[in-house]
């Protein structure tokens, strides 16, 4: 904890020199400190390289008119992935680090002294949770969805574009907590009293209540949006019953994030309101009670988990059936169980804490309930397997992903049965068995997922592949590296070792904690694979085009238009008469072609880009910021600029842009003409040179 | 194939084409579900209020410091308030002369304001009595919950002299008009709240 004098209050808040980590390496040259002054300045050096890289090509304008202020839903999709991965990099390195000291801190202290260890660990989980697996999933929900139902945009581009801000101004206060100050020591889930300024009283919990606070709103936000865009945007025919299992997991997500999102706001706010004003809701005295932070914490933290799985198991299932060229098996079970583990997930936050004190009939109902999600799970493990069975499996990246998943999950579910029952619980709480647990969970069913969704809707965003080889060394490093990083952990968890260790007293834990660390190692060499895949698919982008738009034979709307597809979307709204409507028109006999020239078009109006949701998501960090130094003026005027930059939007018009029929229909038959001059090629290809994104059709 | 057809069941915008309709049904159901995911921050707000009742730890309580007969002015304000908004909407859907609108709304956002007096002037007291938020876990909680309606309440009267800026910017265009029926929503969903705040808050710990 920093313990410095503040310069100039009136101006700096209570910052001062020692919140420098260049400073505090100076004066103490430990390698903990070194490392933090490291990162601050990996921090500092990225962005100045950026600008000077965005100065050098002249690129500022090009960047934000196209992209930062755009309200097109393709591209703030790609922006939150952008996002989402260079958070995934920072927090991979975090776990790394720690690793590194757990397998080197046996009887001895290790190079990250405590306080360090506890900054990462809760930097590490807020950031994957918030700030990667959140951005990630919303990106990728932004890019497909209104593809998928036939949409030509989501219902509120603005208010979408908001959310894409406020995420960012939230993770660069993640990044600045690197630069100045500290972060939290509470883990992801800040609990009081901990967290209260008593125990404290530094700025790391205020960076996280903020953080976490904007995150939150953001994702509200987002919910609201994907859900109307569902309820309302489908195209004429797509009942929701024909809708892709995608677009059904989206559905169910976005109303756990309308409901799930605002008990985690009011948990922060409420801690802010005990740190800030000295309010009661979680200390220890004066009635404050912290079971409500306990309860409040898991009411969003349990369907959150949920929110990270369901867009994965969309994924998963548009990837099965299409590189097994069979439609789904078992879709109204698959669409009910999506449903069932939405409504479930609600219903199980106490095993969050059954060492807490309640009585055992609350535990064991809590119990049940948990161990019934495994059902509509099972279910869906079984459609997914009989999707495959006699199909044309074909093993390209995403494939490996799912079948990767479908094993690694199972395993998880295992161990999740053995931690839904209380007693077995007492036993591993608060230990590296539930650390292994969720990983275990996790990673296939969130990461893979997301990283099976990039490799498959990839050429649809840019119009080429991804370099196949490289993507099977990165799959293979992900699933090596998370066997040896995170199975050690259960037989370490079963044999007693506390999470959030930060040296060990037991020499018989080593062996495990080195094969950890190797396997931490595996996982940064299979981020540093998907980062060499991309520039290799960039540099070779020219044999790899896709630009009919189809390269997997696949079913959705989305294959239907160009790669990369036009502003609109569709050049004519298509009409829906069935569940793979894309698919179908291309395979069965006597269906329109879904490459004829359309009868007529029609202009099409899009949104036009805003700067003022830009300003509203950095205004709205600024003013966290301002808090979290408590520079009070910094933060009013600053929240000052998000009121009016709302109010000055409301008074706008003409936010939108007409482009004429004209224009749309000689990009589209510019289009169909070289769709029709491209070689189908059969599924045995596609992943070679020829296969220029139009599949062969085999009746 | 015909689809059934699912419009927007609320009052609508009279007479203003097929476009403003389908914009007024998904901007006003995304504000139906931004109000119900309002409404889950007022429930547990009021489910902490339920476990902190009790943790008064020698401080105020709630029979000490609870004045029935302000919070039923306060009750009455609101209401007519809603009634008021009502008025206005009608006012906008039959196109009244403008002055009309102007007055209902004026009438709306003068009734909010006396509400937001009063109900200072009750924190106000309460405070001179030795019951502020810091006292104990039964104040934060309860000045948590009162406050954060209290919030929203000012929040709408700003909302309400904004859009009056616009209908004068803009006179009733379909942004307006959409506008204004979010913005009573929003004014009708406080009003319900309030309704629960009324109960839970003030006559409970009055009678019960």
């Amino acid at each position: 904890m920093t313990v410095s004098a503040p310069l100039w209050p009136a101006v700096l808040g209570r910052f001062g020199w020692q919140d420098l980590p260049f400073v505090r390496a100076w004066e103490n040259p430990t390698i903990s400190e070194l490392i933090g002054a490291f990162a601050g300045a990996l921090v500092v050096v990225g962005a100045v390289v950026v600008a000077a890289l965005l100065t050098r090509y002249g690129k500022w304008r090009y960047l934000w008119t196209e992209w930062l202020t755009s309200l097109d839903h393709k591209k703030i999709g790609i922006m939150y992935i952008v996002v989402a991965f260079v958070m995934l990099s920072r927090a991979l390195v975090e776990a790394v680090l720690m690793r590194m000291q757990q397998a080197v801190a046996i009887e001895h202290p290790g190079f990250l002294s405590p306080d360090h260890f506890g900054q990462l660990f809760s930097t590490h989980g807020s950031i994957m949770i918030f700030f990667m697996a959140m951005p990630f999933l919303t990106g990728m929900i932004n890019y497909v969805l209104p593809f998928q139902l036939g949409a030509r945009d989501m219902a509120f581009p603005w208010a979408n574009s908001i959310a894409l801000w406020l995420t960012i101004g939230a993770a660069g206060l993640m990044m600045a907590s690197l630069v100045v100050g500290e972060f939290s020591t509470g883990g992801w889930s800040g609990y009081p009293p901990y967290t209260e300024r008593a125990f404290s009283p530094g700025v790391g919990v205020d960076y996280w209540i903020w953080a976490v606070t904007l995150g939150s709103i953001g994702s509200t936000m987002a919910g609201i949006n994907i859900a109307c865009t569902v309820y309302k945007l489908r195209a004429p025919g797509m009942r929701f019953m024909r809708m892709q299992m995608f677009s059904w997991t989206s559905l169910c997500t976005s109303i756990l994030m309308i409901f799930a999102m605002p008990p985690l706001t009011v948990a922060t706010l409420l801690l802010a309101l005990d740190r800030y004003l000295g309010f009661h809701f979680f200390t220890n005295d004066l009635g404050g009670n912290m079971m409500n932070y306990a309860n409040m914490f898991w009411l969003f933290g349990h369907p959150e988990v949920y929110i990270l799985i369901l867009p994965a198991f969309g994924v998963y299932s548009e990837v099965v059936s299409t590189f097994s060229t069979k439609d789904l098996y078992g879709y109204t079970s698959l669409v009910i169980a999506t449903m069932a583990i939405a409504v479930l997930s609600f219903t199980v936050w106490v095993h969050h804490f059954f060492t807490m004190g309640q009585s055992a009939n609350v535990n064991a109902a809590f119990g049940i309930a948990t161990m019934t999600i495994g059902v509509p799970t099972g279910v869906k493990i079984y459609d997914w397997i009989w999707t495959m069975f006699r199909g044309e499996v074909r093993f390209t990246v995403p494939m490996l992903y799912a079948l990767a998943f479908m094993m690694t999950f199972v395993l998880g579910g295992f161990t999740g049965i053995i931690l839904a029952m209380p007693p077995l619980d007492y036993l591993v709480h608060n230990t590296l068995f539930l650390v292994a647990h969720f990983h275990n969970m996790l990673i296939p069913g969130l990461l893979y997922g997301m990283l099976a969704g990039y490799h498959y809707w990839f050429p649809k965003a840019f119009g080429f592949r991804l370099d196949e080889r490289w993507g099977r060394i990165a799959f293979g490093c992900w699933v090596v590296g998370f066997y040896l990083a995170f199975f050690p952990l259960y037989v370490l968890g079963a044999s007693g070792m506390a999470r959030r260790t930060q040296a060990i007293f037991e020499p018989s834990f080593r062996p495990w904690l080195y094969v950890a660390c190797v396997g931490a190692f595996v996982l940064l060499a299979a981020l540093t694979s998907l980062g060499i895949q991309l520039w290799v698919s960039i540099r070779d982008r020219a044999s790899t085009r896709v630009e009919a738009g189809d390269p997997w034979d696949g079913r959705g709307l989305e294959w239907s238009v160009s790669a990369p597809p036009p502003e609109y979307n569709f050049a004519v709204l298509p009409l829906i008469d069935g569940r793979n409507p894309f698919y179908d028109h291309k395979h069965d006999e006597g269906q329109p072609d879904p490459y004829a020239s359309p009868s007529s078009y029609e202009d099409i109006v899009v949104p036009r880009g805003s700067a003022t949701s830009v300003v509203i998501g950095l205004a709205a960090a600024v003013a966290a910021f301002g808090l979290i130094w408590e520079i009070w003026g910094l933060a009013i005027v600053a929240l000052q600029i998000v009121v009016a930059a709302v109010v000055l939007r409301s008074f706008g018009r003409d936010q939108h842009r007409t482009i004429p029929a004209a224009e749309v229909a000689r990009e589209h038959e510019k289009w169909l003409a070289r769709v029709r001059a491209t070689p189908a090629i059969p599924r045995q290809l596609e992943t070679a040179a020829v296969n220029r994104g139009l599949a062969e059709i085999v009746a | 194939m015909s689809e059934p057809e699912l419009a927007h069941a609320g009052l609508n915008l009279g007479d203003t084409g097929e476009l403003t309709k389908d914009q007024a049904e998904n901007a006003i159901f995304g504000f139906w579900i931004f109000l119900m995911s309002d409404a889950v921050i007022f429930a547990l707000l009021f489910a902490t209020y339920g476990t902190m009742i009790a943790s008064t730890v020698g401080g105020p309580t709630p029979a000490s410091e609870f004045k029935l007969l302000p919070a039923f002015v306060e009750t009455l304000l609101l209401l007519t308030s809603s009634a008021t908004f009502g008025r206005a909407t009608i006012a906008m859907k039959y196109d009244e002369p403008r002055r009309v609108l102007f007055g209902w709304l004026g009438a709306t956002l003068g009734l909010g304001l006396v509400f937001l007096a009063l109900e200072a002037n009750d924190f106000a007291t309460m405070f001179a009595h030795g019951a502020y938020p810091m006292r104990s876990g039964f104040l934060s909680s309860f000045f948590a919950l009162v406050g954060l309606h209290g919030l929203h309440v000012a929040v709408a009267c700003f909302w309400l002299v904004v859009m009056v800026g616009q209908i004068c910017a803009y006179g009733l265009d379909a942004r307006v008009r959409i506008n204004l029926l979010r913005l009573g929503l929003f004014w009708h969903l406080l009003d319900i709240v309030w309704i629960a705040i009324f109960s839970v808050v003030y006559l409970q710990g009055n009678i019960g």
